[in-house]
């Protein structure tokens, strides 16, 4: 465990850099993990899954999947590489200020 | 009389059937045990079949060998669970039975159908699973008559049922071609959805060198998006093709589908559960053991042997009425077969990654933990009879159930 500065905020994250607490989250964290993780810039679409993701995660005491991910949201898996390049399930989770997806057991 | 029904009777429902038949009051309980099959598998073992290491008349059993006098087996398919009437109906006869508990333990299974292509015209021709005493005895047949070319492992998605066995596939394939004479003939190509060898990341770079030293080649962040079995080509999600001459998937895994018909599972079919007391999180009356909950924990029987050390006092307490005092820690203890006579051992629970060190005592051990060894593959190999003789009938070991971190060491990683 360890404490980041992201975007001017001391912020909990552990040693895969994940955030271990989701209320430390705010906007401009997210905007700067994005960049970390390699995307410029976080669009309407980026959004509509972070937010999802984060709804999802506190609703259900569990970080999504990618399978929750698509069909919680009706996004589909190729849109979503798309969006979040690579990993998206991983990706969305750390900018999105939560922990390491459960299905990586 | 009440009715402790039982559905599954793979390793959690048998485990958890001699447990209730030793612990209940048999004046006041019926238990039953329901399953499709009369057949029990020891499916540690089909990982051996492909390569002939073990013959298919090793590891099954008759279910009914390992029953208790007193629990009345069903063979039947299930057609629906309703939690609200606390009933379940059986395809047999449409039998119906209403329980007072209900212990789920209706496994998981692969799914190759979930993605695209698997099921073409490569399927039991040049692509194969293991996960199924079929996939794995098509698989034999194909080994045998195969002289060389590039041999594709991938894992479709998380969570599968025994995490550390597509690692063990690679290196028994190299073990394995390597005593046929022709390893210098035959590539060997992991992919994965993980970033690395394993999940966690002392376990995933140490068994990953394992690999580097195998000369297997880890392709990580894979996801596949379809199979093109006329070209005999994999396609990833993020535009990578990997051709193949023979592929061995380790497909979409998912729970029962009675599960789904009943509206009782998540996304994968899986039970929620409570990780900690086993309950469902949704009926006070309904349990989950093993591969049928969406514990964060391996699917493994080794998670479900620990786990039902929990159950069986959670069950007990719930039945007087008594709080939940019992709590599952998550712990799991896996072998890893790493040919040569050799194999590693991790041992892990919900907070603590695999380290390394020594199980299950510090200093004398005997076993080293993350580390390859002749004497953990000794422990592999007695498992089996341990499996069948003492596991499966619900007798508790001489060992604590409880993770602990005591010979454990953690390592700075580079």
């Amino acid at each position: 465990m360890a404490v980041k500065t992201i975007a001017g905020k001391e912020v909990q994250v552990n040693e895969e850099g994940y955030m271990t607490n989701p209320a430390e989250w705010t906007r401009e964290i997210a905007v700067e993990i994005a960049r970390e993780e390699g995307i410029a810039e976080l669009t309407p679409e980026h959004w509509k899954i972070i937010e999802f993701c984060r709804e999802a995660a506190s609703s259900s005491g569990a970080v999504p999947t990618l399978r929750a991910i698509t069909s919680g949201s009706g996004v589909s898996t190729k849109d979503l590489f798309a969006l979040f390049p690579k990993g998206p399930a991983k990706k969305v989770a750390r900018i999105a200020g939560l922990g390491k997806p459960e299905g990586c057991v | 009389m009440k009715t402790f029904l039982i559905l599954g009777a793979g390793t959690g429902g048998t485990m958890m059937a001699n447990k209730l038949a030793k612990r209940l009051n048999t004046g006041e309980w019926k238990i039953i045990l329901v399953d499709r099959d009369v057949t029990h598998y020891y499916q540690p073992g089909f990982l051996f079949l492909p390569f002939g290491y073990y013959k298919p008349e090793d590891i099954f059993q008759s279910k009914s060998k390992f029953v208790p006098s007193g629990v009345e087996l069903v063979i039947s398919d299930i057609e629906l669970i309703d939690p609200e009437a606390n009933k379940v109906t059986l395809v047999k006869d449409k039998r119906v039975i209403y329980y007072d508990q209900l212990l789920i333990a209706t496994g998981t299974d692969i799914h190759p159908e979930e993605i695209e292509g698997m099921m073409d015209a490569g399927w039991r021709k040049n692509i194969f699973d293991f996960y199924t005493f079929e996939g794995a005895m098509a698989l034999n047949g194909f080994l045998k008559n195969f002289n060389g070319g590039r041999v594709v492992l991938n894992i479709a998605e998380m969570p599968i049922k025994c995490p550390v066995a597509p690692l063990e596939f690679m290196y028994l394939a190299d073990y394995y071609f390597t005593q046929r004479g022709i390893r210098n003939k035959v590539e060997l190509v992991y992919t994965t959805p993980l970033s690395g060898a394993f999940t966690k990341p002392t376990a995933s770079k140490m068994l990953g060198d394992v690999m580097e030293k195998k000369h297997i080649h880890t392709e990580a962040d894979f996801n596949i998006m379809e199979v093109d079995s006329g070209k005999n080509l994999l396609k990833s999600y993020d535009g990578r093709e990997i051709e193949y001459d023979l592929l061995v998937t380790v497909p979409t895994n998912m729970g029962s589908d009675v599960i789904k018909r009943s509206g009782m599972g998540d996304v994968l079919n899986y039970v929620p559960t409570n990780k900690q007391t086993l309950r469902s999180e949704k009926y006070e009356n309904v349990w989950v053991v093993g591969d049928a909950s969406n514990i964060p924990a391996s699917k493994a029987g080794s998670v479900v042997h620990y786990a039902a050390e929990t159950l069986i006092e959670n069950i007990l307490s719930a039945i007087e009425g008594k709080p939940l005092t019992a709590a599952f820690d998550g712990h799991s203890t896996c072998h890893i077969v790493s040919g040569f006579q050799k194999s590693l051992l991790i041992d892990f629970s919900y907070n603590v990654e695999p380290l390394p060190g020594l199980y299950p005592f510090p200093v004398v051990g005997p076993f080293p933990l993350l580390k390859e060894s002749w004497f953990n593959y000794l422990g592999k190999l007695s498992f089996k009879w341990i499996y069948w003789n003492i596991m499966l009938r619900g007798i508790p070991f001489p060992l604590p159930p409880n993770y602990s971190i005591a010979g454990k060491k953690r390592v700075e990683l580079a």
